[in-house]
C-alpha cells in the first residue's frame, strides 16, 4: 500500500467516525447531556476487560458487545444513582463513570498477564495503524476500521432517520413527548445504546476521550450557526468531516514547522474541531460574538442618526433655525465623538443634512425621513397616554426609545384613529413616503 | 478491536504499585507480617505515600464539597483533562531551552496554566455564547485534551521524551511519590483548608444562593474564582497521585457520600474530607500490599465502596433508611385505615354518627368481606393487618370471620376518624372542596398531621368540640357480606 492510499484511509476511517458521531452528537447538546459522552466512552475500557475477562477471548464480536453493554450501563447507573440516591446529574455521572474507569483500570491490570491491552490505544486510538489491519469484503480488500464504521454509520443515520421526529421532540420538550405517547425513557435508552455502539466502534481509531470531541465539538459549533435541527445536524456532520480531513493533514504538517515529524492525527482532529468551534463562537451569523458586536454598533450608529435627524427637524419646527454645529448636535443627542462623526458623515454622504457654514441642516431628504420619525415619536406619544396611562409629562423619555420601532407608526396611526396631535399639543405630521 | 489488543507496547509505565520497602513478591502477599509493615507505616515509603494521598483525599473531599453544592461537580473533569497540554507545552519548553523537562514544578506550571485556561474558556462560551454549561465542558475537555495528545505525540518524538515519564500524570504513579512530593500536597491541602475556613460563610452563601449573595454585595465573581483556583491547585497536585482521569473521582465521590449522611454543610465538608483521607490511604495500602495493582484506580475504587456504603445505608437520605421509613409509614397508614374501617361500620349500624361506646363496638363486628370492600387491599395483606392489630391488642375476633375494636384500638380509632373529619370539614370551609370530594383528599393527608397542626384545625374550625366530630357528609359502609349474617339497623 503505498503512502497515498495510507493516508486516505486514514482520512477515510476519520470522516466516518466524526460523521457518526457528530450525527448523534447534535442529541446530546440539545438535551445538555453532553457530559454524558464523555461518561459512557470511558466506559469502553471496563468493558473490554469485562468481556475479555468473562469470555476468554480475543475476538472482536464479545469485545464489542462488552464495550456497548458497559455504555448503555453506564448511563442507566447514572440515571439510577440520581434517581434512587437522590444525586446530583453531574456527580451522578461523576461517581458512576470514574469508578467504573477505575475497575476497568485494575481489571486490564489483572488481564495483562494473559495479553496484551492497552489503556494507550483505548484512551488516544491508533488511527495511523488502521489501515494495516485489512478484512476482505466482496472481494475488495478494506481495512477493518472502514468497514465497521460504515456499518455503525448506516445504522445511526437509519435510526435517525427513522425516529427523527420522535428523537427531536424527545430532545425538546419529553414532557410533550410523553403526553403525545413517544416514550421519552425509550428514547432516551435508544440514542445512549447508538452512542455506546458508536463510541466503541470509533475508540479505536480516534481514542475513548476523542470521540467525545467528534460528539460535541461539531453539533455545539453548528448550535451556534443555524437555529433549525435538520439544518445542525448537517453543519455538524460537514464540520466533523472537514476536522477529519484537516486534522490528518495538520498532524503531518504542523509539527513539521517547529522540525518534528507527526503527530497524532486523533489529537489534531480534536484540535481542528476546536478551532472550527472557537471560528463558530466567533463569527456565527446571528449568535458570534463579532456578528453580535457588530449589530449592536450598527443599531447605535442608527439611532445617533435618527436622532441627529429628529433634533434637526425640531429646530427646524421650532423658529425656522438654519442649522446646528457639531458640538451643539452632540450635547442634545448625548452621543460619543467618534459614532457621532460617522453619522454625521453617512447623513451627509446619503444627502440627508448638507453642511452649512459652521453648522448642519436638513436637505430634502432629510426632511422626509425627519418628519417621519417625528411622527412615530409622537404617534407613540399619544399611544403611551392613552393606552398606557402614561401621564403626559413622563411620556417622551420612552417615546424617545421607541420612536427607533418606526416600522409600526401606521399601525400605531390606525389604532389610535388617525390623531393630529400628540399630548404636548404639537402636531403630528402625516405619513409620507 | 485487534489493533489494541494486537499493539504491542511497553507496559513499563504501569502504575504499578511496587511501593519500595513494602515489595511483596507475587503469591506470597497479605502476610500478616506485610499487612502490619503497611498498616504501621513502618518503611519510609509506605509512610510517604499513604500519609500524601490522604491528604490530597481530605482536601479533595473539602474543596469537592463546595463545587458539588454548587452543582459544579463536572468541572474538575474537565479541568483536569486540560492540564495535559500544559505538561507537553512544559516538557517541550524546557528541552528546548536545553533542560531535562523533568522538573516537577515546571510540569505542574504548564498544568496550572493551561487548566486554569479550559476553566477560563468554560465560564467565556458558558457567558457569552448560548451553549450551555454541559457543552461548554464537553468542548473544553475534549479539545483541550486532543491537543494534549497531538503535543505528546512530538513528546514521544524527542529524545528524551520515552524516558520523560510524561504518560504517569494520566494514570497517575502513586509509588514514585516522593517525600517533597508529599510535602507538596500537604502544604497545598493546608492551604485549601485555610481559605475554606476563612472564606466558609461566604462560600456557603455561594453554594446555595449565589443570587442572593451577589444582592447583597459579596464579590461573587471573585468568590467563584477563588473556588475554581482551589480546585486548580488540588487537581493539578492529585494528578501525580491518581492521574488525571481519575482525580475527578476525589472530588465528586467523598461529597456525593457525605451528603447521604447530613444535611449541615461543615458536617458534610467533614465527612467528605475523613472519607477522601481513608479512602485514599486505604486504597494506596492496599495497592502497596498487592503486587500489580493500578494504585490511582485501588483509591478510587475504595471512596467508591465508601459512597456505595453510604447511597445503601447512609443517614436519612440513604436507599435503605428511606426505604424502611416508607415502609414504616405505608404500615401505620394501613392500620389507621383498618381502625377507621372498622370504627364507621360499628358507626353507621349504631344509626347514629359520632361517639361510639366499647359496648355498641362488640355488638356491630365486621366482617373479612365488609373489610375487603372497604378498602383496595388484598386477602394476604388484609390478614397480614388483623393479625398484627390483633397483637397489638386493638381489635378481638368475635368468631373467624368477624372482628371488633376493643378498649384500646376504639380510642385510636376514634383519634383517626377525628383527625379525618377535622381534615375534612377544613377543605369543604376553606378550600372549597365539594363535600362528596373531600373524603379521598383527606384520606391521603389525615395520617400525617402533626398534633400541632391538629391543633390550629381545632382553634380553625371553632364550633367542633365533640370528641368525634359527625361526618360531614354521608360514609358509604360497604355492602354487609352474606356471610356476615348479622343484620344491623
Amino acid at each position: 500500500m503505498n503512502l497515498v492510499a495510507l493516508d486516505a484511509w486514514i482520512i477515510i476511517t476519520g470522516v466516518l467516525c466524526a460523521v457518526a458521531a457528530a450525527l448523534l452528537g447534535n442529541f446530546l447538546v440539545l438535551r445538555k447531556m453532553s457530559m454524558m459522552g464523555d461518561a459512557i466512552s470511558h466506559a469502553v475500557l471496563p468493558g473490554l476487560a469485562a468481556a475479555f475477562l468473562l469470555t476468554e477471548s480475543r475476538s472482536s464480536i464479545p469485545m464489542f458487545i462488552g464495550a456497548a453493554a458497559v455504555g448503555v450501563l453506564t448511563a442507566m447507573l447514572t440515571e439510577w444513582v440520581r434517581n434512587y440516591g437522590k444525586v446530583d446529574e453531574g456527580a451522578s455521572m461523576g461517581v458512576v463513570f470514574t469508578a467504573l474507569f477505575a475497575l476497568g483500570l485494575v481489571l486490564i491490570v489483572r488481564a495483562a498477564d494473559h495479553v496484551d491491552l492497552d489503556p494507550d490505544c483505548v484512551l488516544y486510538g491508533a488511527i495511523e495503524l488502521t489501515p494495516l489491519d485489512l478484512v476482505t469484503v466482496f472481494g475488495w480488500e478494506l481495512p477493518r476500521a472502514v468497514v465497521v464504521l460504515s456499518i455503525v454509520l448506516a445504522i445511526d443515520l437509519f435510526v435517525v432517520l427513522l425516529f427523527y421526529k420522535e428523537l427531536k421532540i424527545s430532545s425538546f420538550d419529553p414532557n410533550l413527548a410523553t403526553t403525545l405517547g413517544i416514550s421519552a425513557r425509550l428514547m432516551h435508552y435508544l440514542l445512549m445504546t447508538l452512542i455506546a455502539v458508536t463510541t466503541v466502534a470509533a475508540f479505536e481509531s480516534v481514542g475513548s476521550i476523542l470521540v467525545v470531541a467528534m460528539l460535541i465539538v461539531p453539533p455545539a459549533a453548528a448550535h451556534l450557526l443555524t437555529d433549525r435541527l435538520g439544518w445542525m445536524i448537517v453543519v455538524s456532520v460537514v464540520l466533523g468531516a472537514a476536522s477529519a480531513v484537516l486534522g490528518h493533514l495538520g498532524a503531518i504538517w504542523v509539527p513539521s514547522l517547529v522540525g518534528f515529524g507527526s503527530t497524532s492525527t486523533a489529537g489534531m482532529m480534536a484540535v481542528v474541531a476546536g478551532l472550527l468551534f472557537v471560528v463558530a463562537v466567533l463569527f456565527a451569523p446571528r449568535h458570534g460574538l463579532v456578528s453580535k458586536v457588530a449589530y449592536r454598533a450598527l443599531l447605535s450608529l442608527r439611532i445617533v442618526r435618527e436622532d441627529v435627524l429628529g433634533i434637526l427637524v425640531r429646530a427646524e419646527e421650532r423658529a425656522a433655525a438654519t442649522g446646528m454645529s457639531a458640538s451643539e448636535l452632540r450635547k442634545a443627542t448625548m452621543a460619543g465623538a467618534v459614532p457621532l462623526g460617522i453619522a454625521l458623515l453617512q447623513l451627509r454622504v446619503s444627502g440627508r443634512i448638507v453642511r452649512d457654514g459652521g453648522g448642519y441642516r436638513l436637505a430634502d431628504a432629510g426632511r422626509v425621513d425627519a418628519r417621519n420619525l417625528l411622527r412615530s415619536h409622537r404617534l407613540w406619544e399619544t399611544y403611551l397616554s392613552r393606552n398606557l396611562s402614561l401621564a403626559d409629562d413622563h411620556v417622551h423619555a420612552p417615546a424617545d426609545r421607541l420612536e427607533h420601532v418606526s416600522h409600526l407608526a401606521d399601525q400605531l396611526d390606525a389604532v389610535l384613529d388617525r390623531p393630529s396631535e400628540d399630548p404636548h399639543a404639537s402636531r403630528i405630521p402625516r405619513g409620507e413616503a | 478491536m485487534m489493533a489494541v489488543l494486537a499493539a504491542v507496547s511497553s507496559l513499563s509505565w504501569w502504575p504499578v504499585a511496587a511501593v519500595g520497602g513494602a515489595e511483596v513478591a507475587a503469591g506470597e502477599w497479605f502476610t500478616a507480617q506485610a499487612v502490619m509493615r503497611v498498616v504501621t507505616l513502618q518503611d519510609y515509603n509506605t509512610r510517604v505515600v499513604v500519609l500524601g494521598t490522604g491528604m490530597l483525599g481530605l482536601a479533595a473531599g473539602i474543596i469537592g464539597t463546595f463545587m458539588l453544592l454548587r452543582k459544579r461537580a463536572l468541572l474538575g473533569d474537565a479541568l483536569s483533562h486540560a492540564t495535559l497540554p500544559g505538561i507537553a507545552i512544559a516538557f517541550l519548553t524546557a528541552v528546548a531551552f536545553g533542560g531535562t523537562g523533568k522538573s516537577l514544578g515546571l510540569l505542574l506550571t504548564g498544568a496550572t496554566i493551561t487548566g486554569v485556561a479550559g476553566v477560563g474558556v468554560i465560564l467565556f462560551v458558558r457567558h457569552f455564547t448560548r451553549l450551555k454549561e454541559d457543552a461548554a465542558l464537553g468542548v473544553v475537555l475534549s479539545v483541550f485534551f486532543g491537543a494534549g495528545v497531538a503535543l505528546m505525540g512530538i513528546v514521544q518524538k524527542t529524545q528524551s521524551g520515552h524516558a520523560a515519564g510524561l504518560e504517569s500524570f494520566i494514570y497517575g504513579k502513586t509509588a514514585s511519590m516522593t517525600s517533597s512530593d508529599a510535602v507538596l500536597i500537604g502544604v497545598a491541602g493546608l492551604v485549601v483548608a485555610l481559605v475554606c475556613a476563612l472564606l466558609y460563610k461566604e462560600l456557603k452563601l455561594l453554594c446555595y444562593d449565589s443570587g442572593f449573595a451577589a444582592s447583597q454585595g459579596w464579590p461573587v465573581i471573585l468568590l467563584d474564582v477563588v473556588m475554581m483556583a482551589m480546585v486548580v491547585v488540588i487537581t493539578v497536585i492529585g494528578l501525580q497521585a491518581v492521574g488525571l482521569i481519575l482525580v475527578i473521582a476525589l472530588l465528586v465521590i467523598p461529597p456525593a457520600a457525605a451528603r447521604f449522611w447530613t444535611d449541615r454543610m461543615f458536617l458534610m465538608i467533614v465527612i467528605a474530607g475523613v472519607v477522601g483521607a481513608i479512602g485514599s490511604m486505604a486504597g494506596a495500602g492496599v495497592s502497596a500490599l498487592t503486587p500489580n495493582l493500578p494504585s490511582g484506580a485501588m483509591i478510587v475504587l475504595t471512596v467508591t465502596a465508601f459512597f456505595l456504603l453510604s447511597m445503601f445505608f447512609g443517614g436519612s437520605r440513604g436507599i435503605v433508611p428511606r426505604w424502611v421509613s416508607q415502609r414504616r409509614l405505608s404500615v401505620r397508614v394501613a392500620r389507621q385505615n383498618l381502625l377507621r374501617a372498622l370504627y364507621e361500620w360499628a358507626e353507621g349500624h349504631a344509626g347514629r354518627q359520632g361517639f361510639v361506646t366499647v359496648d355498641q363496638a362488640r355488638q356491630r363486628p365486621m366482617s373479612r368481606g365488609a373489610l375487603l370492600k372497604a378498602r383496595s387491599w388484598s386477602v394476604a395483606e388484609l390478614g397480614r393487618l388483623l393479625g398484627s392489630a390483633r397483637r397489638d391488642g386493638l381489635i378481638e375476633p368475635v368468631d373467624s370471620d368477624r372482628w371488633y375494636l376493643t378498649d384500646q384500638g376504639l380510642s385510636q380509632a376514634q383519634r383517626v376518624v377525628r383527625n379525618h373529619r377535622l381534615w375534612e370539614t377544613f377543605l369543604i370551609h376553606f378550600a372549597d372542596v365539594a363535600p362528596s370530594h373531600v373524603d379521598r383528599d383527606a384520606d391521603a393527608i389525615e395520617h400525617v398531621l402533626a398534633p400541632e397542626m391538629l391543633g390550629q384545625l381545632e382553634e380553625l374550625l371553632g364550633q367542633v368540640r365533640a370528641a368525634v366530630p359527625g361526618s360531614p357528609h354521608p360514609v358509604t359502609l360497604p355492602p354487609n357480606d352474606v356471610h356476615s349474617g348479622r343484620a344491623s339497623a
